[in-house]
């Protein structure tokens, strides 16, 4: 099997016309996936945030610890 | 714990919204009328339906939080509002494309699927600034679950008067006179509507958890803070 056929079946495909409406098609899959991946990337972000905050109040603990001995 | 199962679930979500754009592209056949971007139909309908249920279902855990007075309620409430609020924007956006396609315009006004559905979107989007108005938690979170209630009813009878409403230009899929989907679109059609679903239930879940971990932060760090704290020192204020 030649290295690309897999491609060539894939773009070759009688559901896949990539004419005029195909790029309507594409548009509407393409919101759907970067809203996704805006949703992602803003949890994300929320989780950075966690990370430090509980790495913050990691080194609080400890400091306070480290002053009691 | 609202993580717990996070993952499989993701996994599930993952693999199902694989197997959906699978069997919309290689599997569904083309449709007579609209050939290839009735595709669009795919994504389009089972997050209408998924946002609809959504805020209904916003409006069932407000009827648990009045009832029971429990917070969780209100959290449950709240981020089934939020994400049917970002899932109604995508209905939004997926349905001009489609529109553009099939009618040539982005934006149909005399339409009252079309219209009906950006009033209940919009009516959501004053949820936030409506909740964020208020300071006191628990008033807050009792005026949020009486507008969840309220809007939530109001969803199935705007439904409803939209089906017996006269369309001009947007299809009836289900229940017509003519008949519904084909067995092939049908079946893709459903697949489709639980693979959002799904994706749905998986983002709450994610939320719920983002919001409890941060929730437990702050406790943490109000206990730190506290003034019987053996340091006596104080930390940062806590951010957002």
């Amino acid at each position: 099997m030649p290295p690309l056929a897999g491609l060539t079946v894939l773009f070759g495909a009688p559901a896949l016309p990539l004419d005029e409406a195909g790029k309507y098609v594409a548009g509407a899959y393409i919101v759907f996936a970067v809203l996704l991946v805006v949703y992602v990337a803003i949890m994300a972000f929320k989780l950075q945030r966690m990370e430090r905050e509980l790495s913050e109040l990691a080194s609080f603990a400890e400091t306070r610890n480290d002053g009691d001995r | 714990m609202y993580g717990k199962g996070l993952r499989p679930l993701s996994i599930a979500t993952a693999a199902m919204l694989a197997v959906s754009l699978a069997l919309v592209f290689f599997y569904a056949p083309l449709d007579a009328d609209q050939g290839f971007v009735q595709k669009i139909f795919y994504i389009h309908v089972p997050l209408s339906i998924v946002a609809l249920v959504g805020f209904v279902v916003g409006g069932v855990f407000a009827i648990a939080h009045l009832r029971s007075g429990n917070s969780r309620w209100d959290a449950y409430s709240y981020v089934s509002i939020h994400m049917s609020v970002i899932f109604g924007a995508a209905v939004l956006i997926t349905g001009a494309i489609w529109a553009k396609a099939s009618w040539g315009h982005w934006w149909v006004w005399d339409e009252p699927t079309l219209v009906s559905f950006l009033i209940v979107f919009l009516m959501y989007a004053t949820y936030y600034p409506f909740r964020y108005a208020i300071e006191d938690r628990d008033r807050q979170a009792r005026y949020a679950s009486v507008f969840a209630i309220t809007a939530g009813a109001f969803v199935p009878l705007n439904f409803a008067a939209v089906r017996m409403a006269q369309s001009l230009v947007h299809p009836r899929t289900f229940g017509t006179a003519n008949g519904g989907l084909p067995g092939e679109m049908m079946f893709v059609f459903l697949v489709c509507l639980a693979t959002v679903a799904l994706l749905w239930v998986t983002l709450v879940k994610f939320e719920l958890t983002a919001k409890s971990a941060s929730g437990q932060i702050k406790r943490l760090r109000r206990a730190l803070d506290a003034p019987d704290s053996r340091a006596g020192s104080r930390i940062a204020p806590e951010v957002g």
